[in-house]
């Protein structure tokens, strides 16, 4: 498997044209303005609980900044991953260096492995980027570490399903908005499946809510490691490279 | 080391190839022509395994093209019809990719590299982006990529398209000393590049193979006869008949010439030479002889006879057609 040398190009694609460095500053900056914001709220709230000590009891750094944080990343990222992977398929079939790197000695599963790990990486970057955030809340206050470490680590799972379905839209189009388009009608609709559950009730109820990303997101900010949601997204993500691989397989099935 | 055998492909209700079948025997050159939409361009497509044949095998090195694809693809290099390349990437970085994906060991990596950039003339744009260099560079870049990792199979999709006449030579020379080390199937629609680089052509039209052979039988197989061009200032219809009197003439065709003269060409089978006698005709008539040279029939003719659809007829005589 020759996944090594694709992920090294797709690397390469990503920092020698801006999206990558476009991508992380714009996600750096709403999620750091995110930040500013759920901090200062929480410092004005830690200084009239000064003068109140009844308040101070609810008032702790994980439930406080962290947990705000992370669901608004969580929301930044609904609306950003699409654009990490849209070009990954889209535009090698668009400028036919598909037909080229298909018709090297490399299987299909290994274009698709290596493209996926760039995406992860890129990813990976983002939120590394991101601890800059706690490593500043830890500066001026108590951190609980364990919450911190199982946040991220719901951040990473959730988005490693949220590129597995870019990586699909992206292959099965040549145009990159409709790639990002459908990733995002795709995640937005598994993301508020679970609203419904409610009103459905039921066994139906409980089908939609456990489809949902976002009810399998909140154990993790809590500080929970649930395994029924761990392999919820080892499962999506799955499932979604599975019908990657199929799509391109495809073409040479087609006859 | 090519085997195709009644290769047919069908977009939909489309059939864009029919029964095609041909060989290539190993490190020969093989022109692919045919007008444009002929069906070339699938044809290779299959041939590099980029996408199944609805029915017929092909065969690259003795693998299937669809059973044994990896194989195949491990010994073919492809050049796409457009050159489809990374316009974000230096020529180097990418070139050592192609190398790693075909394979190529670590410890020759930057030597082979090294070689096709000498090879294809483009060392010295190694470092810049494939982005910003000019049509005739990319075509040499895609070049190079087909031949990192010296593939025994080549499968050039018009190589010289777009390229000056200085860089049509370059690449010309380049794909003739391939012959012999490499197989080499390359498609275009400039007829004397195939008569300069080819051994053998296959002319395809409509999806149909219409001819396949070394070009001088196949211009022997289409035009029988030995032809000249003639020039003579004098009437008209004596001109003709005393052409037609020379012995061994079959038949005399009106050729006018470039500035309205009259002309004529003659044929006469083929091994016989009539010249000496249509000048000793114009001495004798005192016609001034203006233009008298051999006109070989070439791949163009021939080209544009399959593809115009007329039948092959080299058992008919044509002396009787023109009398």
């Amino acid at each position: 498997m020759r996944v090594w040398p694709i992920f090294k190009k797709e690397m390469r694609l990503y920092f020698a044209s801006p999206i990558a460095w476009v991508i992380l500053t714009i996600f750096l900056l709403v999620a750091g303005y995110f930040f500013y914001a759920i901090f200062s709220f929480f410092t004005l709230a830690s200084m009239q609980a000064a003068m109140n000590p009844a308040l101070a009891r609810d008032l702790n750094v994980t439930d406080g900044v962290m947990r705000p944080l992370f669901s608004n990343m969580s929301v930044i990222l609904l609306l950003l991953m699409p654009l990490v992977t849209m070009r990954l398929f889209a535009e090698e079939r668009r400028s036919g260096t598909l037909e080229l790197l298909l018709t090297y000695p490399v299987r299909d599963g290994a274009v698709l492995l290596g493209k996926y790990l760039a995406a992860l990486v890129v990813y990976a970057l983002m939120l590394a980027l991101t601890l800059t955030y706690p490593a500043l809340v830890a500066a001026f206050a108590r951190l609980e570490w364990g919450p911190l470490v199982t946040g991220y680590l719901g951040l990473l799972l959730m988005g490693a399903a949220f590129l597995a379905v870019g990586l699909f839209a992206s292959a099965l189009t040549e145009n990159q908005i409709v790639a990002s388009l459908v990733t995002f009608g795709i995640l937005l609709l598994f993301w508020v499946v679970g609203w419904s559950a409610d009103y459905v009730g039921g066994s139906w109820g409980r089908v939609l809510s456990h489809l949902s990303l976002l009810e399998h997101f909140d154990g993790f900010t809590k500080g929970v490691i649930d395994t029924r949601d761990v392999v919820y997204f080892v499962n999506f993500t799955g499932l979604a490279l599975f019908l990657t691989l199929r799509a391109l397989e495809a073409r040479r099935w087609r006859g | 080391m090519i085997e195709v055998h009644d290769l047919t492909k069908q977009y939909g209700p489309v059939t864009a190839i029919r029964d095609v079948s041909f060989t290539v025997a190993p490190g020969e050159i093989v022109g692919f022509l045919g007008p444009n939409g002929a069906g070339k361009t699938t044809t290779m497509r299959i041939l590099a395994g980029f996408m199944p044949a609805t029915r017929g095998t092909a065969r690259v090195a003795g693998y299937d093209v669809f059973r044994e694809s990896l194989q195949v693809r491990r010994r073919i290099g492809y050049l796409p019809e457009n050159v489809p390349l990374y316009t974000e990437l230096r020529v180097g970085p990418y070139l050592e990719f192609v190398a790693e994906v075909k394979g190529v060991p670590r410890a020759e990596r930057r030597r082979r590299v090294a070689d096709v950039l000498e090879r294809c003339r483009i060392a010295d744009v190694a470092h810049r982006r494939i982005g910003t260099l000019s049509k005739g560079y990319r075509q040499r870049v895609g070049l190079a990529q087909a031949l990192v990792g010296d593939p025994a199979v080549l499968i050039l999709d018009e190589p010289t398209i777009g390229l000056d006449p200085r860089q049509i030579a370059e690449i010309r020379a380049l794909i003739k000393s391939l012959a012999g080390r490499h197989t080499v199937i390359l498609s275009t629609h400039i007829l004397p590049e195939v008569a300069m680089v080819c051994s053998g052509v296959i002319i395809i039209n409509r999806g149909v193979i219409v001819a396949q052979g070394p070009i001088d039988r196949l211009v022997e197989e289409f035009f029988p006869t030995a032809r000249v061009q003639v020039q003579l200032e004098g009437p008209r219809e004596a001109v003709r008949e005393g052409l037609r009197k020379i012995p061994g003439v079959l038949a005399v065709h009106d050729a006018p010439g470039a500035d309205g003269a009259a002309g004529f060409v003659v044929e006469a089978p083929r091994g016989r030479d009539v010249r000496a006698e249509v000048f000793r005709l114009a001495a004798e008539q005192r016609w001034p002889l203006t233009e008298l040279r051999r006109v070989g029939a070439t791949l163009e003719e021939v080209f544009i006879r399959v593809v115009a659809g007329e039948e092959p007829a080299p058992e008919a005589e044509p002396a009787e057609a023109a009398r």
